[in-house]
């Protein structure tokens, strides 16, 4: 993975020592909360509903073991000993205090990390997908690209003061993990007629408020021109996105009030004018690139070991976790596995202390010292070698992170909401445990398939309702929490937008009104359909009449 | 207001006319760019320079001819958290040549002239008084520069070995 050289650490130990000086004059008076709010947002920095909650960015979503035990040592010494990992592969520490921040970020520096732009209204934390450089479907690896950008969008000085947050994702694989059509900018690697690898490019979607699948504004984007091109986008952005009205400034609604023509005309004008002064060269790329190389893999037979392929016949618990939690990897031997963040009765991507060093210690011994989060909430080893499978879900179980139940309806993604978040018309995490306690068979859970279930408690959408196969939004009723249910939603590349079940539902109906669906899905599904395609072949209706028949 | 300068505070030599106050008939002032393209002539006439002012929503390209003639362009900061002007700081520096004196004034804060600095501001204005000291450390608040801006032409991949 990419390791800083003196000028990353240099400006990330210069951003230390410029936050306690902010923090030093906010405490003292000499800056008012109004003019420390964005400069505090700026690192990701919330005063929230109980304490202060910092944001810390896990640029692109990887992590080393040692910054691992630096996340965990936050987490006890600062917090109250664990941290909440977010869909946009950030940590979330929900009890800092204020004066003790600045001390955090040093530790983070201290590892290469940072919260920088983890918030406020700029370039946030460029995120990618979690199996990057294992995947089988891969044209290239999107990272070092990633990086390019999180450099380049570090403090750049025209676009700290935009209209409102901007996201970047970047994927290079045919299957889309990294949901670029629903980003102010998605990026995905290509391949044009004349052979040549860049960049398809799309602006404009995002979820939140007014959910919207990206556009196409560019189908082959040369590499050398990445960064000028995204300059020329921001800069129309920055220049002419609306300022009036935070809801409709976000690059979407420009995109949508100029008109996807006019608006690609704009940015491909402003371009002309920039892409000979700003060249992303060869060798800068291959730069980067060369922190992302292939670990030593063993040359390894492709099969599964006899010891191992004997477990999943003797072990039904051992050949769930295998099906469900661990994928193919490009490199024979080896299995990409999948550590389920949403064990029963625990807020889906929370980790404590012990159980984040507990990680970093079976990364070190079982995956080449690395580890992915995901923007599921859960994380991943890359790199394990197919023999050591059962041992290392032995000791997964113990840290209960094995729960067999990857992209199942249990592995439910869900943002803060009421009980921590000070946005939120409504909770979200007693809504995923209402529906986690119904789904405790897992032979029923296996038989419903890859289902995707979103939470969000309020329309801000951080737990991406919208793009849930069941997406579940709180809104709040005369001080009432109710809760709007969205069907068919999806971000992966037949991206597409829930739509709305019907009249919200009262909170303690919202589990059976899931079962409900769910039962539906069972009664009229065609042989080996999935929850998605049948909601797609059939529509709503059927659904809303057994929803809302029994009320 | 105190107008920081070159690591220096200097007196305001300039008076900033509204809109509707009579053009004095000698001393420097500056004009909003409205006034500007309504009143040019007028105000070619007199023997002291023009200053222009630009707010937040201007678009110079309409005098993009006319911007050279300016000593000094101010840039009206309504509220600290407009970015606007960044983007039209760089423009002005970089797409229209413009070598005069670059003024932000209004309401930003310390912590902004790093980047104000970056896209090619000379001269401080703020509402709230701040010291030239603490203006010239705004601008070293970071050693490192990734990107190509006003200020460094290539970006640090092209200035530095790394
Ligand atoms: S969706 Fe709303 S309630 Fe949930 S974390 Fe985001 S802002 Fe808070």
């Amino acid at each position: 993975m990419y390791q800083y050289d003196e000028f990353d650490q240099r400006i990330v130990d210069e951003r230390v020592r410029q936050f306690r000086d902010q923090t030093a004059r906010f405490l003292a008076g000499q800056l008012t909360e109004d003019q420390f709010r964005p400069l505090r947002l700026m690192n990701g920095l919330y005063l929230q509903r109980h304490a202060p909650m910092l944001r810390v960015a896990i640029p692109y979503g990887l992590l080393s073991t040692r910054q691992l035990r630096m996340l965990a040592h936050i987490a006890r010494t600062y917090d109250r000993g664990y941290g909440h990992f977010t869909t946009r592969q950030n940590v979330q520490y929900n009890w800092p205090d204020l004066d003790r921040v600045p001390d955090i970020l040093a530790d983070l520096a201290s590892v290469q990390m940072h919260a920088i732009q983890t918030s406020g209204n700029c370039i946030r934390n460029v995120t990618s997908d979690p199996i990057a450089g294992v995947a089988a479907d891969e044209l290239e690896d999107p990272r070092p690209y990633c990086e390019i950008i999180r450099q380049w969008s570090t403090f750049h000085p025209e676009f700290s003061y935009l209209p409102r947050k901007f996201k970047i994702a970047v994927t290079g694989a045919e299957q889309d993990r990294a949901a670029v059509q629903v980003h102010d900018i998605g990026l995905r690697l290509v391949r044009n007629e004349a052979g040549e690898v860049g960049f398809a490019v799309l602006v404009g979607g995002g979820l939140g408020r007014t959910p919207i699948i990206g556009e196409t504004i560019r189908p082959f984007l040369a590499k050398r021109d990445l960064l000028s091109y995204l300059e020329a986008i921001l800069r129309v952005y920055n220049r002419f996105g609306r300022r009036d009205n935070k809801y409709k400034a976000r690059i979407k609604i420009l995109l949508k009030e100029t008109g996807v023509a006019a608006f690609t005309t704009q940015v491909e004008q402003e371009w002309q004018q920039i892409k000979d002064h700003l060249v992303l060269d060869d060798t800068e790329i291959e730069r980067v690139k060369a922190h992302f190389t292939e670990p030593p893999y063993e040359n390894l037979p492709a099969e599964l070991p006899g010891a191992v392929a004997q477990r999943t016949e003797s072990d039904p618990a051992f050949a769930a976790w295998f099906r469900h939690n661990t994928f193919a990897h490009k490199v024979p031997g080896y299995r990409i596995v999948f550590l389920s963040l949403k064990p029963p009765k625990v807020p889906p991507g929370d980790l404590d202390h012990r159980q984040m060093d507990a990680i970093a210690e079976l990364a070190d011994r079982f995956s080449f010292g690395e580890i992915r989060v995901t923007h599921n909430q859960n994380m991943i080893f890359a790199d394990v070698r197919a023999s050591e499978l059962h041992a290392l879900w032995t000791e997964l179980r113990e840290w209960g992170v094995a729960t067999p139940n990857i992209n199942k309806a249990t592995d439910i993604i869900c943002c803060p909401g009421l009980d921590f978040c000070s946005l939120a018309n409504a909770s979200s995490i007693p809504i995923a445990e209402e529906i986690y306690s119904r789904l405790d068979n897992f032979d029923y859970l296996y038989d419903l398939g890859d289902l995707r279930i979103n939470i969000s408690g309020c329309m801000n959408g951080c737990g991406h309702h919208t793009v849930g196969h069941i997406g579940i939004l709180g809104v709040d009723k005369k001080g009432e929490e109710w809760y709007q249910l969205t069907l068919g939603g999806s971000s992966a590349n037949e991206a597409a937008l829930g739509e709305r079940l019907g009249p919200a539902i009262a909170k303690p109906d919202v589990a059976d009104a899931v079962t409900t669906i769910l039962k539906t899905y069972v009664e009229l599904r065609a042989p080996d359909e999935s929850f998605l395609q049948t909601v797609r072949r059939i529509g709503i209706t059927p659904f809303q009449e057994q929803v809302y028949g029994h009320h | 207001m105190v107008i920081i300068k070159d690591g220096r505070a200097i007196a305001g030599e300039w008076l900033h006319l509204d809109n509707d106050a009579a053009i004095p008939p000698s001393g420097q002032v500056t004009v909003s760019l409205h006034r500007w393209q309504a009143e040019r002539t007028a105000l070619m006439a007199r023997p002291e320079p023009v200053g222009l002012r630009l707010e937040a929503g201007d678009a110079p390209d309409a005098i993009a001819d006319d911007l050279q003639r300016f000593p000094l362009i101010v840039l009206s900061f309504a509220t600290m958290a407009d970015g606007r002007l960044f983007s039209l700081a760089r423009l002005l520096r970089e797409r229209f040549g413009f070598a005069g004196e670059l003024r932000a004034r209004g309401d930003f804060i310390v912590d902004q002239i790093f980047f104000l600095n970056r896209v090619g501001v000379d001269t401080f204005e703020p509402t709230e008084d701040i010291s030239p000291e603490a203006v010239g450390q705004a601008i070293r608040t970071f050693s490192v520069r990734y990107q190509a801006a006003t200020d460094e032409k290539q970006p640090l991949y092209r200035r530095e070995r790394r």
